[in-house]
């Protein structure tokens, strides 16, 4: 039997450590990892817990990205808890067997410590990896800071082992600003995380001979369209499920979580729609304008990525008074607009106050966000609520050194 | 663990029939011989990978399924590294006590053709075999990406042709010479490596069954003969195999923790390469005037290898 680790009531972790700590607390049976900059030391983390004692798993360390997720997907087949973390380019080179993950329903927790991916290479936070995934198949959910990062992972088991869901979790977190910012986290103790997390109920594993289970079958177009319309239903079905497992969470803790986290949205005129880290500048940024300026601003967080949650985001943006959007993509948009754009105007054309709504690129790399930024892209939201109309480019650049960059003109009327 | 008495062909091959006999193999592949003799070799639990390849597309098509043991499918290089997920599973739910029926001896297996072995997923098999897992890594070397119809893979011997080294007015089909696998994976420190045959099933057996008790990572070549890409009459494909030892073309020997290199099989009477190659449509150019180097080639490196092993043999360092 695991030992008990001894916790204080309040930690001084960051992200990075908040998240082994959950990984500890949920005894996962297998973890198969590879290092890479900033989600290390996870798995550093990890190999403290299992070379003191503090885990009664297997700790497999692979030769690669690509083979701690197979190695998750042999082992999660054998019916038990498995969890992996990564970033960037070992998420990039993890990609194909993520698919896999997801198709076969295999309940596996990947912790993603969000990072650019190259080229140029980079080891800093952006949201790159993380929108590589979003057609993975995978419940994406993140965390805005370190007490989140332990909170959310350990929802993260309950959610995707829950029967009805089956299906792999990330759970993301910023790289550095959230992953290497130290912070008081008030956890659990490791009864009481357990208990909530609660017991591996295995399903077709392959350790029981009674009833051999083939995994990973071929399907051609007689039957892969139909795996890929149920998976995806589970998908969108599991939206339930994280709603009752954040309420379950509430219960225990106090602290609330949701598929949308919304921000003085009752009386906004203009809002700033955007994930990770950057939520909490963004609030500051709000209150300080409503203070200093009396704009009226707003901020909506999809915590929860996948399933998008386009109930949740069109009830946000339904606000009467809500005259302009801005969502900020932390992401290279590679030729198109950014992914949350695309994601939240379509909600938001079904809305019956259909909001202006424009587009950020920002903090790609690193880049620095900062509040002053953040009020003046509000500012301008406000400056097109007062002309009528969307007086810059749809999409522009944040914090970009050299002369400004944007594209699409608004058709004015 | 239960040994399967392997005296007689007919009992041995009937025994244990976990590999049903409904799949899309092609008539005279020799894969399903050797997974079935595998499979026929033990009575113990299998849990088995495979890699993407001939095996895998032929026998786990949904709905059905010719595998009545646990089996996994991932990718085209990850079959080693799905087993030795399954198998760090079972060492930690056997530690917690969550198994159902802890006390029933497992074996892991993995499948690759010589593709995913020697090729794509060699990094991943290299791995698992650094990691010291219990299991036994079978490549099924038929010498070619037969899956995708026949392209060069780095087991394809020098001169046989292939859609992506052909022999054509400028070629005589491969020209570099095929990766030597056994040597490569017996200098990772396993405690079992051998190359088999299935014409020699006695012998084959006996390996498998040596590598399935044997804790650690072994690893087994064995030479499947290809009817489609090697081109042969598919009755043919043991008599093709026998041409194959019995040339030296592919020798049977075994090595016992990286250096104690055992000869399996002695023809008594050896067979020029002529008679093997000659008897397959992937060697039929190399009988042109123009190509006989090629052969004299093939001959010098076969009586080369067949003098190192030996050498190996004797030495036992």
């Amino acid at each position: 039997m695991a030992k008990e680790f001894d916790l204080n009531e309040v930690e001084v972790w960051d992200g990075n450590y908040a998240a082994s700590q959950a990984l500890r607390q949920a005894q996962i049976d297998v973890v198969a990892a590879y290092p890479i900059t900033p989600s290390t030391p996870i798995v550093e983390g990890y190999g403290s817990y299992v070379a003191n004692g503090y885990i009664d798993g297997e700790f497999v360390m692979v030769e690669s990205e690509h083979a701690a997720m197979s190695g998750c997907i042999g082992a999660a087949a054998a019916g038990g808890r498995v969890a992996t973390a990564t970033s960037s380019q070992g998420f990039a080179l993890m990609a194909e067997v993520l698919y896999q993950a997801s198709g076969m329903r295999l309940p596996i927790v990947l912790t993603v410590v969000n990072r650019a991916l190259a080229s140029p290479l980079n080891v800093r936070g952006d949201h790159s990896d993380m929108y590589l995934g979003r057609d993975s198949g995978w419940i994406q959910i993140d965390a805005f800071n370190a007490q989140e990062a332990y909170d959310l992972a350990l929802c993260a088991f309950k959610i995707g082992e829950n029967q009805s869901v089956r299906l792999p979790v990330m759970m993301h977190q910023d790289g550095f600003t959230t992953s290497h910012k130290a912070q008081n986290v008030y956890p659990l103790k490791d009864d009481v995380a357990y208990k909530f997390v609660g017991d591996y109920v295995p399903v077709d594993e392959m350790l029981d001979f009674t009833r051999p289970v083939t995994h990973g079958a071929q399907t051609e177009e007689d039957w892969h369209y139909e795996h890929k319309a149920k998976q995806h239903k589970a998908l969108m079905d599991s939206r339930s499920v994280i709603d009752e497992v954040f309420a379950e969470f509430k219960k225990l803790t106090g602290r609330e979580y949701k598929r949308v986290e919304t921000y003085m949205m009752e009386d906004a005129e203009v809002a700033l729609v955007l994930l990770g880290s950057s939520v909490e500048s963004a609030v500051l940024a709000a209150k300080q304008l409503r203070e200093e300026e009396g704009i009226k601003v707003g901020v909506v967080a999809p915590r929860c990525f996948r399933p998008f949650p386009y109930d949740l985001i069109r009830e946000a943006l339904d606000v009467p008074s809500l005259k302009a959007v801005c969502c900020m993509d932390k992401s290279a948009p590679g030729g198109a607009m950014g992914a949350l754009f695309n994601e939240v105007s379509a909600a938001a054309y079904t809305t019956s106050s259909r909001p202006m709504i424009t587009n950020y690129i920002y903090g790609l790399g690193g880049r620095d966000f900062a509040i002053d930024e953040a009020k003046r892209i509000m500012k301008e939201q406000k400056a097109h609520v007062d002309a009528g109309h969307i007086t810059t480019n749809i999409q522009q650049f944040s914090g970009l050194r050299g002369p400004k960059l944007g594209f699409y003109e608004t058709r004015r009327s | 663990m239960a040994i399967t008495s392997i005296k007689n062909l007919k009992e041995f091959s009937t025994n244990n029939d976990r590999f049903e006999g409904a799949h899309l193999l092609c008539p005279g592949c020799a894969h399903s011989m050797i997974v079935r003799e595998l499979m026929n070799c033990t009575d113990d639990n299998l849990v088995i990978s495979s890699n993407t390849g001939c095996l895998e597309v032929s026998t786990a098509v949904y709905p059905y399924t010719s595998w009545d043991t646990s089996w996994i499918h991932i990718g085209f290089e990850n079959a080693a590294t799905a087993v030795t997920g399954a198998e760090a599973m079972y060492k930690a739910r056997k530690r917690k006590g969550t198994l159902k029926d802890p006390d029933a001896p497992v074996k892991f297996v993995a499948f690759g053709g010589d593709g995913s072995t020697y090729d794509i997923g060699f990094q991943w098999l290299s791995g698992a075999m650094e990691r010291g897992h219990d299991f036994t890594y079978i490549c099924l070397d038929n010498e070619n990406y037969a899956n995708t119809g026949g392209q060069r893979s780095s087991a394809t011997p020098v001169g046989a042709t292939t859609s992506t080294a052909q022999a054509g007015t400028h070629s005589y089909g491969k020209k570099e010479k095929k990766k030597d696998i056994v040597s490569i994976m017996a200098a990772h420190g396993s405690p079992y490596v051998a190359q088999l045959a299935p014409n020699k099933w006695k012998i084959m057996a006996k390996g498998f069954q040596k590598a399935l008790e044997t804790e650690g990572p072994c690893f087994i070549n064995t030479v499947s003969a290809c009817t489609t890409e090697w081109k042969f009459d598919p009755k043919d494909t043991i008599h093709i195999t026998d041409l194959a030892t019995d040339s030296l073309m592919f020798p049977i020997y075994e090595i016992i923790d990286g250096h104690e290199l055992n000869i399996l099989y002695r023809p008594k009477n050896v067979l020029k390469v002529e008679d093997y190659l000659g008897a397959q449509g992937r060697y039929r150019h190399l009988f042109k005037p123009e190509n006989k180097h090629v052969i004299e080639q093939i001959q010098k490196d076969i009586d080369k290898n067949w003098e190192l092993l030996q050498r190996r043999e004797e030495v036992r360092i």
